[in-house]
């Protein structure tokens, strides 16, 4: 089963032209990185698979929910973790993930269950009532990977959600994520770092609006390191 | 039905919570109309004479007269005050949170209207209160009557907020939001003045007057002050919420939006 696709997905902002002809594909319980440099157009794509804009152009597939024409049950089925943190840093942690939860309708004693059982998973449980301005960047992370779980969803888009951490915290959040698409959902890892990404992972690359190759990485990367792969895929070798 | 209510109550929450965080902005709100009430119109009193016109059955001081129009100020800076923390949070991104919920756009939308509209209320009755305080009072049961006047008005000064917030790009433009929409709007209207002594110095200018939906969101709350209904500032204000309304659905619609852009 597909757990999330596009094809044929182009948009411009006036002249310029941030994605040409994208389509992709990622089946379910798989983790695919989609590697680019910066510019490459990543936060475009993020912003029409989480339905900020519509492409004029192409269509997206949630979990066999079409983006277009039932966006109501493809946007219920996707988790989304966005590059710039979007938690209100005055309220406490708990009260961050409630709101997340009402906005998807969840509320009471099912709400609070899944809020207890999404900070457990992320090793958070102690801080809910922290506000979000106490935590580090790291933490801030958890609480929206965890906030991203609360209702469920079976795809889960995470857009460079390693910007500005320090390795530890980078490596047992690219790890979790690992996890989740061992459990069964399917996750889209945007990122411009190679070292994120597993030899058994399925790969985009993206590049000048356009998508370069696919594939899992251990292919892509043929005889040489993915970095150096994708530095003279991108013409970007020293 | 249940999701609906759930997120109408969150967000109206968040509202207030947010609100009640920013102490500063209430306490602003607050005084600025003060500062017109017992500075401004004392000022005016003796210069600014009033005749008798509805809802007024006696001669009026000049302070009643601009409460209505203090009132309505309140609204309307509340407005824009709502639609600055909506391209602030489009620019800090939690705007993305909302408008990625499976909820329809629309009634999220309309659950921060409701949240902002809400909040700015609570501000007019503190300020009534104050006023009552400075024997400044209306007839008591005006003080009911005015809460779905309120309610209505607020709703047209949120929307066009809303509005705004779908047109402005960046926070840094919002100066000129001040220059161009909240005082044209305000001066432009019978808060501070009836209309009928704006004809006097000039016509056109009074057809403006007459014309700004501000000024009819102004004299329903006055004739709903006096426990009266004026239909027609009813009829206006109502006819003005949904064009902006309207207009700020369009302008929120993911196939036309820019919000995210950023990101």
């Amino acid at each position: 089963m597909t757990g999330l696709e596009a094809q044929g997905l182009t948009y411009s902002y006036g002249a310029k032209q941030a994605l040409d002809d994208v389509s992709f594909s990622v089946a379910s319980g798989v983790f695919c990185a989609l590697l680019g440099p910066n510019g490459a157009g990543k936060s475009t794509l993020f912003n029409l698979l989480t339905r900020l804009f519509v492409a004029p152009d192409g269509r997206i597939t949630v979990a066999g929910h079409d983006l277009r024409a039932a966006p109501r049950a493809a946007l219920a089925e996707l988790g989304i973790v966005f590059q710039q943190t979007t938690l209100d840093l005055d309220l406490s942690v708990q009260q961050n993930l409630s709101y997340f939860a009402a906005l998807h309708g969840l509320s009471g004693r099912s709400a609070r269950q899944r809020i207890d059982a999404a900070l457990d998973q992320l090793d958070m449980r102690e801080r809910a009532g922290e506000k979000a301005r106490a935590l580090n960047g790291g933490h801030r992370r958890r609480t929206e990977i965890a906030r991203a779980l609360l209702h469920d969803p079976s795809v889960l888009l995470l857009d460079e959600p390693t910007v500005g951490l320090d390795a530890a915290a980078r490596a047992s959040i690219t790890d979790y994520a690992h996890a989740l698409a061992d459990q069964g959902k399917t996750i889209l890892w945007a990122t411009h770092l190679t070292d994120e990404v597993r030899p058994d992972d399925d790969l985009i690359i993206l590049h000048r609006a356009r998508i370069l190759g696919t594939g899992t990485a251990r292919d892509i990367a043929g005889d040489m390191s993915l970095q150096d792969r994708f530095l003279l895929l991108t013409g970007q070798a020293a | 039905m249940t999701a609906y209510l759930t997120s109408l109550r969150a967000i109206v929450l968040r509202e207030a919570l947010r609100f009640v965080h920013q102490r500063e902005r209430f306490i602003a709100a607050l005084v600025r109309p003060l500062v017109w009430l017992l500075v401004f119109a004392a000022g005016f009193r003796a210069a600014l004479g009033l005749s008798i016109i509805p809802p007024y059955q006696t001669y009026i001081t000049y302070e009643t007269y601009i409460v209505p129009g203090l009132c309505g100020m309140i609204l309307l800076f509340n407005g824009m005050q709502s639609s600055l923390s909506l391209v602030y949070d489009r620019e800090m991104g939690s705007m993305k949170l909302l408008l990625t919920s499976p909820l329809p756009r629309g009634w999220l939308l309309f659950c921060k209207l409701l949240g902002s509209t809400a909040i700015s209320i609570l501000q007019v009755y503190a300020f009534l209160a104050i006023a009552a305080l400075f024997d400044i009072t209306m007839p008591a049961p005006g003080y009911v009557t005015v809460l779905p006047a309120l309610i209505v008005a607020g709703l047209m000064l949120g929307a066009l907020g809303l509005l705004l917030s779908s047109l402005i790009k960046q926070l840094e433009n919002f100066a000129g939001v001040m220059n161009f929409v909240i005082f044209p709007m305000f001066f432009l209207s019978s808060a501070l003045y009836p209309l009928w002594k704006m004809a006097e110095s000039s016509e056109l200018l009074h057809d403006i007057c007459a014309l700004n939906p501000f000024t009819h969101a102004v004299e329903l709350i006055r004739f709903a002050l006096y426990v009266e209904l004026n239909p027609m500032a009813l009829l206006w204000t109502l006819l003005a919420t949904s064009v902006f309304a309207g207009a700020a659905l369009i302008g929120y619609d993911p196939a036309r939006t820019r919000i995210g852009r950023r990101g």
